[in-house]
This record gives C-alpha cells, structure tokens and sequence, in this order.
C-alpha cells in the first residue's frame, strides 16, 4: 500500500487574547491509498485543527503553521502556492463538514454547487457538468436528481444536504476526502444511512478517507485505522483491531470504557473519563493526559512520553510502556491489593 | 411567496388607510374654519367658499367624499391659492424632489456597498478603519450641519460648486451629497458586518474547500447574502431620501416638494398639507412594499420575519 | 495511604519518578485563564474600545455644561439666553461673549448650552417614554406569545409602517408648538423598534431554564417579566436606548430647523443653525457653535451606542 497523505511533526497554533493557543503540537500520521482512518478525540484535541490544516482553511491569522510538512502525492501541501492549494482543494482532496444544515449556500441552487467544482476543476462544459451532477445525486441516493437540482438547500432535509456534501466533495474524484464529523448533526438513523453511504462509495471510488470524529462506536465499521488524539497530540494510533482488542493508552482505554456495548448488563455502568482536557493556552510540561489519568505517575507530570512502538501498525505515547513503569505500576497494585 | 406579498399588500394598505384618517381627523381638529385667517369676504362669497370646498356638509361626509376624491386619485384643492389643485402643484415640483432622491438612492447603494465590500475585505486593517470613521462620521453629522458646511466650504470659500439650485448637472452635487450621507454611511455598515458574518460561515468554508478563488467566493457566494439586507434597508432608505429632502431643498434652494411642504405649513394651507402628507405617505409605504418585493424575488428562503425591519 | 506505604516499602520512593500516583482527584477541572464575570466582561470590552469611551467622555462633558454652564454664566455676567440686546448683535467670539453674539445681541455661549440642554432633554425623554412603552408592550407580546402577540405585532407593523417624521411633522402643526409636543410626537411611533426588541429577547429568554424553574415554583407572570426576564434583555435595551437618543435629538433639530419646532426665544441647537445659516458668510460663529455641538454630540452618542453594542455582542469583535 502506497502512502498518500503523511503528516510530520505539525505543530498549529491561534494567537488570541493573552497568549498562543498550541492547537497541536508534533503531529505525525500517514494514510494510505484505499485506506480509510478515523481520527478520534474529544472537542479541543485539535482533530479538527489537523484537518483544516491539511486543506489549508486555517485562517491566518489567528492561525499559524509552526513547524511540519504535509506531503500528499508527493508534494508539500504545506509549501504550496495559495493558487497551486486550490488546485488540490475540491480536485484532488474533497471535504465534508460537520452541520449541513448551514454547510451550504442558501442563495444557490443545489446545482450549481455541485457543477461549480466541476466546470473549474475538470473544464466541463455546463451541461456537461449537470450530467454529472445529476449522475453523483443518483450516486449519493437522492431521488429524482433532475428536479432536486434547480431546488435550494431550504428544500433539503439534514441528512440530505449532507448526502449533497458528499457529491460536492466527491464531484471530481479525489484521491482522499476528509469527513470533519459528517454525523454529529444528524439523527441517529440518518447517521447510520450516511455513514453507510460513505463506506460504499470509498469502496466504489477507492478514494481514501480521513474520518474525523468524537465517537469511537461509528468508527469499527467504516475504518481500517483510528487514530487517537489528545491535547493537540496523537496518543495512540493502531488498526481498528488492535484499538479495540488491546488498548494501551489509558485515554484509548478510557474512550472504550464509555462506549456503551449491546452485550452489556444493565448493572454495568458506563465509564466515564473524569475531568476536562487542558488549555492549550499553557499546555502541560509532560504528558497531557496526567491530570485525568488513573495510572498516571510521578514522571508523567513532568516529562513527555516517547512514542512506543507496539506493532508495525500500533505505535502509542505514554509513560506506562516505559520497562521502568512496570515495576512501579507492578507495585502499586500489589499495594493496593 | 404570493400569499406573503398579499398580506403585505394589505397591512399596507390599511397603514395608509389609517395615515389618511388621522391626517384628515387631525386637519379637522384645528380650531376654527381652516378659510377663516382669510380677509373677510363678504357672507354670500364665504358660503360660496364653504360649498365649494364642502365644508358646508357634516364632517362624515367631508371624510367620505375625500376618501371618494383620493380613490381617484384627486388630493384636493388648495385653500391659499384659489382653485389650483393639489395634483397640479405637486406635479410642478415633485419632478426635482424626484430627481434629486433618484440620484441619491443610486449614489447611496453604490458607495453604501463600496465602502462596505472594502471595510469587510480589509477587516482590521486601515482601509476598515478609515471606512468605518467615515461611515460613523456620515451617521452623526446631521444634513442641516452638513449642507451648510459643505456649502461653505466648498461654494462660498473656494467657488468650486454651485451654492443653490438644481439645474446642472453640476448643482446636483452637494445636495446629493448631504442627502446620501447618513444612508451611505448606514449601508456601508450594514454590508461591512454581514459580510464579515457571511464570510466566516460554513458555507465559505465549503467553498473554499471546493478549491474556488478567493474572487468568486467573495463575489458570487458571500455577495448574495450579504445583499439581502441592503434590500430590506431600500424600503428605509426611501424613506430616509424623502423625508431628507424637507431639508435639503430648503438649504439649497431647490423648489421641489419638500420646499413646497414646508412652505404649505407655514401657510396653514391645510388641503395642500393633507394632500402633499397622503402622496409622501403613499410613496413611502409603497417604496417599502416594492423592496419587500425585490427581497422575496432574492432571497429563495423567503423568509416570513422580513419586513419586521430595525436594526 | 498507599503513597505512605510506598514511602516504607522502598525506602526513596518519594524521588522515583515511576512512582503511581493516579488521577489528580480536582487537577482536570483546573482554571488556567482567568474568568471575568458577564458585566466584568463587557466593562472590560467597552474600556478597550477608546473611540467609543471618548465618546462617552463627550457626552458627560456636553450633559456637565447643558445643565451648569446657562446658570453659572448667569450668576457671573448676567447673561440669559432670551434677552435681547440690539446694541451687541452679531459680536464675533471675543473675552465678554466667548461664542459671539446672534442677530438679536443673545450671548451665543449661553444659548448654545441652553439648546444643549433642550437638545439632550428631548433625546432623554423620548428614549424613556419609547422604553417604558417598548418593555410593557414587547414584554407582554414576547411572554405570552401566540393569538396576543400575533394581534400587537400586527398592530406596530401597522404603525411602524406610517412614515414617522410625516406623523410627527401633522401633529406639530395642529398642536401647539411646544416641546412637550414634539416628545409626545416621536413617542407616537417611536417605541415600536424598542418594543421588538424587548419582544425578542423575552422570547429567546423564557425557555431557559431560570424562567421555567421560577414558573415551576408558582411566581406570577409579571414577576417573572419584570424580575427574571427584563434584568437578562438588559444589553440589546440598553443599546437601544442609547442609539434611540441621537436619533430623538435629530428630529428636535430637524423641526426646529424647518420652523415647526420650539418658538423663539427658546434656544434650540436647529432654530440656531436655521438662523445663523442665513448670515453664514458674514458671521461664520453664528452657525458655527450650534452645529458643531450637535454634530460632536450625536456623534459621541453613536460612537458610545456603537461601543456598547460591541461590548454586549463580542461575537461582532472576536
């Protein structure tokens, strides 16, 4: 498998109101070809950031890219012209947003949205592109696309409009489309039907998908890789097997914790994680985790962790894979046995 | 669409309904008989008098007949001078009145939007600033300081422009000028904030991830909802140039029908105030009805709270 | 506990940096950035914003000298507003009358804080009287709702539609020429705006929480309008009344101007201007005072009303 898009040390940062706001800091991950990943946190842990950066819609300023490269296709997106991004922008990599209820111009046929990326980017005549229009609606299941396409945003329910997004996004073929919770605004059983939607038509298109979202429970069966993010750092990445077989980041375990399960007894309860992140405006001396952390321990306070290579796939970044850990952590739980 | 223009259609005109009855209840309600400040003419002509201008008749058949004369379009007869209808003085004089607010409402939306477009593009930076201080400057200065200035300054100092009437094109200046200002200044405020809403709205984002230039997304995403409220304001707008122009052409000198309104109170002339007050109303209200129109044909929402106006 | 075992169990543990000391029990809920109360908050934004506090120290000093400086004026030098003195008309500025003297020989720097007065006065009253009006009519459209607020509103959209300077202009010239007059005629339709606002943000406040818990324990609905929800629609009212006064003053200098609004020998910043714009270029002062005056202080309204309203919405100021 051959890697399309791979993150390196990306660190961005916001300059707001008494001081820098250190989104995310040292960045790496890679996708590959066919692939699809889930980038998995809570709000604030810069997934959404990481995302946007790799399109380039950060606004700067307030934003500011401190450090890292991009490469995709073998370029740095990072090094890129303003001009050249938009080449890639809607062509090569498409995006998803998170509420489509105001995701899309209210002013504008649904048409013309969708045709628009179309005439730019591939040179299609008009009509041509509202052929294809009407062939990506048929695609992305909306009914009587002919007449759905003279129709404005305010005729479309929630799930549709997002079902419009996904063929904007898709319209020209991109080798990797970046979902930014394409669910989290929609009813439950719509986001079943759009997720299911995505699932096929990445193995249609073979397009590559990041998949940003907050939950872990919509990621197993869309995703072959999840990767965790937390205070503006990847903690933990690993196949979907390996996050939700054998855990090792005590937040990984943590998010698993308060997924609600079928087979689960009702006595049970669900988990949860106690505290909130902290604020990037001061962001922690060692491990970000530390202050929630049940395991956590002296060292985690005031050193970061190095990233520990678990398998070819899982890679996590935390003080307990530390040989020295064992033994302390061994020690605890003989004492409080 | 059509059902929310017929209800305005109607508020409309129950608006003007109630304007005509209050201006007709109020010119009613000023003591004495409105022919009496006249020099005392003999019995038989004053009755004359009366039974021409229907004063003879009980006061629910005076109203009557009125509401019968304006339903064609008839305003009445002036008191002060004899026999001239209201329809005619003010045709003689609304031409300049009309000119001169055409003038002005074109000039107001185009710099209103140019000055706006510019202060959203360059939020932050000096263009903005130095936008916004002239549009809050155009807001607080009041014509009636305005115009003389202006007529100082650039008439009476250096002779560059013409101090009164409206006959060049070159007249035209100053009164525009002071009669645009505070709708420029309000445009260009209205633009500038929606604009910069607009701009940072999902759908933006959309579009820039759709890979489209900074231009387009500007000129054909952004513009589009950023113009609806500058409609909503055109109905104000009107109102703003009408009621403006009472003092503008009394500073400069032009005799149209803000000149002539003033002057018909001044003489008590009460056919010719309750005419010329009926004809502002009706082009007020019928202003803000036609831009109530251009909104439903914009914007495809069509939203129902529109009209509800404010700020 | 278990710490203190350690300590005993492995002698040095204290400095073992593998030590387990587990979840900080109130560390995730630490405050780092500094949090400011809502009123803090929007103190803090309108001192940061000095066009508008200039504005602000404007419209003291303007309020300062309209209610002092007629009176004090006349302890020292005897001058009035109304007096004529034939023998001194058309003074340019000089030591014995600062702003000169007007066509009648009046002492322009009284006359022109006497019309700052009647200006401010007539701004203030008509922005109370459209609140009073505003919050009892929108307060009862936006809590009640419904059949009662679909009959009012289409009663002030009715109302709102009459052009207003036209109800206000009718009115002057049938009543006597007064300022209570000219106040009475801007309340006429001048409330509607103020009454929208109150209704709408009644309307976004009654669901929350704190209307319904305070409907829940029994309090009436007048306490709850008056006590819970006014109190919380506070910002967008105060901006309002602000921006309403300005607005207020405009009409009074804009009849005054026309001649439909106070009568001579009372001073009002538009009577002035109307008049001394007749002697403009012979005697500049004459116009000079009222219109910068009423120019400087509609304009610190509007600057100090735009302030407030930026301090109130920061979503405008990021």
């Amino acid at each position: 498998m051959r890697p399309i898009l791979e993150v390196k040390d990306l660190s961005v940062s916001f300059d707001v109101f008494g001081g820098e706001v250190q989104a995310i800091r040292g960045v790496n991950f890679t996708v590959n070809e066919g692939e699809a990943v889930a980038i998995v946190g809570e709000s604030g842990s810069g997934k959404s950031v990481t995302a946007q950066t790799v399109m380039r819609l950060i606004a700067t300023p307030p934003g500011r890219i401190k450090n890292g490269s991009i490469m995709f296709n073998g370029r740095d997106l990072l090094s890129l012209s303003e001009k050249e991004m938009r080449k890639v922008r809607g062509n090569e990599i498409g995006m998803i947003f998170q509420d489509p209820m105001t995701s899309l111009n209210p002013t504008m046929t649904i048409g013309s949205q969708i045709t628009e990326g179309l005439v730019k980017h591939q040179k299609l005549s008009h009509s041509a592109a509202k052929t294809r229009a009407i062939e990506l609606l048929k695609m992305v299941g909306i009914p009587n696309p002919e007449v759905r396409l003279k129709q404005y945003p305010h005729n479309f329910s929630g799930g549709m409009r997002q079902r419009v997004m996904i063929a904007i996004a898709l319209a020209c073929n991109p080798a990797l489309l970046i979902a930014d919770e394409p669910t989290t605004a929609l009813d439950v059983t719509i986001q079943a039907q759009i997720m299911e939607l995505m699932k096929d038509l990445q193995k249609q298109m073979n397009t590559s998908i990041i998949l940003i979202t907050h939950d872990l429970g919509v990621v197993a069966d869309v995703c072959d890789r999840v990767i965790v993010m937390y205070a503006g750092q990847v903690v933990e990445t690993g196949t979907i097997k390996e996050i939700f077989r054998n855990p090792q980041h005590p937040y990984t375990k943590g998010l698993l914790k308060s997924l609600p399960r079928l087979n689960q007894s009702k006595d049970e309860p669900l988990i949860p994680i106690h505290g909130t992140p902290p604020d990037l405006i001061k962001p922690p001396q060692g491990c970000g985790f530390c202050s929630r952390c049940e395991d956590a321990m002296r060292i985690c306070a005031t050193e970061a962790p190095e990233v520990t290579t678990i398998s070819e796939t899982q890679m996590v970044r935390c003080w307990l894979q530390d040989p020295r850990a064992a033994k302390g952590a061994g020690m605890g739980k003989e004492e409080s046995a | 669409m059509v059902g929310y223009l017929a209800k305005k259609f109607v508020f409309m005109f129950v608006s003007l309904f109630l304007l005509v009855t209050t201006t007709f209840a109020l010119m009613n309600a000023v003591p004495g008989s409105p022919l009496q400040s006249e020099k005392a003419p003999s019995a038989a002509v004053q009755k004359n008098l009366e039974a021409y201008y229907g004063l003879d008749k009980p006061i629910t058949t005076q109203y009557f007949m009125y509401l019968k004369k304006l339903a064609h379009f008839d305003l009445g007869v002036s008191m002060k001078k004899r026999f001239v209808s209201v329809n005619k003085m003010i045709s003689q004089s609304f031409k300049y009145s009309l000119r001169l607010g055409l003038v002005s409402i074109v000039t107001s939306v185009l710099a209103g939007c140019a000055l706006g477009i510019i202060a959203a593009l360059y939020h932050r930076k000096f263009l903005d600033n130095l936008a916004m201080i002239l549009a809050v400057i155009g807001l607080a200065i009041p014509s009636m300081v305005l115009g003389p200035l202006l007529q100082y300054l650039l008439s009476v100092k250096i002779s560059l422009l013409p101090v009164t009437g409206l006959k060049e094109p070159l007249d035209y200046i100053l009164p525009t000028l002071t009669l645009s200002s505070v709708s420029i200044a309000f445009i260009a405020r209205l633009i500038r904030s929606t604009l910069i809403e607009v701009l940072s709205s999902d759908f933006i984002k959309t579009a820039k991830a759709k890979g489209l230039s900074g231009h387009i997304i500007v000129w054909k995403h952004a513009m589009r909802n950023s113009i609806l409220p500058v409609i909503t304001y055109l109905g104000f707008l009107a109102a703003n140039v009408i009621t403006g122009s009472i003092i503008i052409e009394q500073i400069f000198a032009i005799p149209g029908m803000g000149k002539f309104f003033v002057s018909c109170i001044t003489d008590r002339d009460y056919p010719l105030i309750m005419g010329t007050t009926v004809f502002y109303a009706v082009l007020l209200i019928a202003s803000r009805f036609i831009a109530d129109i251009i909104y439903a044909l914009v914007d495809p929402r069509m939203r129902t709270s529109v009209g509800r106006g404010g700020k | 506990m278990s710490q203190e075992m350690n300590v005993n169990v492995t002698p040095g543990a204290g400095s073992n940096p593998f030590e387990k000391i587990g979840r900080d029990q109130n560390g995730g809920e630490r405050i780092v950035r500094k949090s400011l109360t809502a009123w803090q908050n929007i103190r803090r934004n309108l001192y940061e914003n000095k066009l508008s506090m200039v504005g602000l120290y404007f419209i003291i000093a303007i309020a300062l000298m309209a209610i002092f400086a007629p009176w004090v004026t006349g302890l020292i030098t005897g001058y009035n507003y109304f007096a004529n003195e034939l023998a001194n008309a058309n003074q340019p500025p000089s030591w014995a009358h600062w702003f000169g003297t007007d066509d009648l020989g009046r002492d322009m720097w009284v006359r022109t804080w006497k019309g700052a007065q009647i200006s401010l006065f007539v701004g203030i009253a008509a922005a109370l009287i459209d609140l009073v009006i505003g919050i009892v009519y929108g307060g009862i459209m936006g809590y009640f709702g419904g059949k009662v607020d679909e009959t009012m509103n289409r009663i002030a959209e009715i109302l709102y539609a009459i052009p207003y300077l036209l109800v206000v202009i009718l009115l002057m010239v049938v009543m006597p020429q007064s300022l209570t007059t000219i106040i009475v005629a801007m309340s006429i339709t001048g409330w509607i705006n103020m009454a929208w606002i109150v209704r709408g943000e009644i309307m976004r406040l009654k669901n929350q929480e704190y209307a319904l818990a305070s409907k829940a324990l029994g309090a009436g609905s007048m306490r709850i309008i008056f006590r819970h929800l006014i109190p919380n629609a506070m910002g967008p009212i105060l901006v309002t009344l602000t921006l309403t006064i300005p607005g207020a003053m405009f009409t009074e200098a804009f009849l005054s101007f026309l001649g439909m609004g106070v009568k001579s020998p009372v001073a009002s910043w538009g009577t002035m201007i109307d008049n001394g714009r007749q002697a403009m270029t012979t005697y500049p002062w004459r116009i000079m005072f009222p219109a910068l005056f009423l120019a400087v202080s509609m304009f610190a309204l509007n600057v100090f009303g735009d302030g407030l309203r930026d301090a109130f919405d920061p979503k405008m100021k990021k």
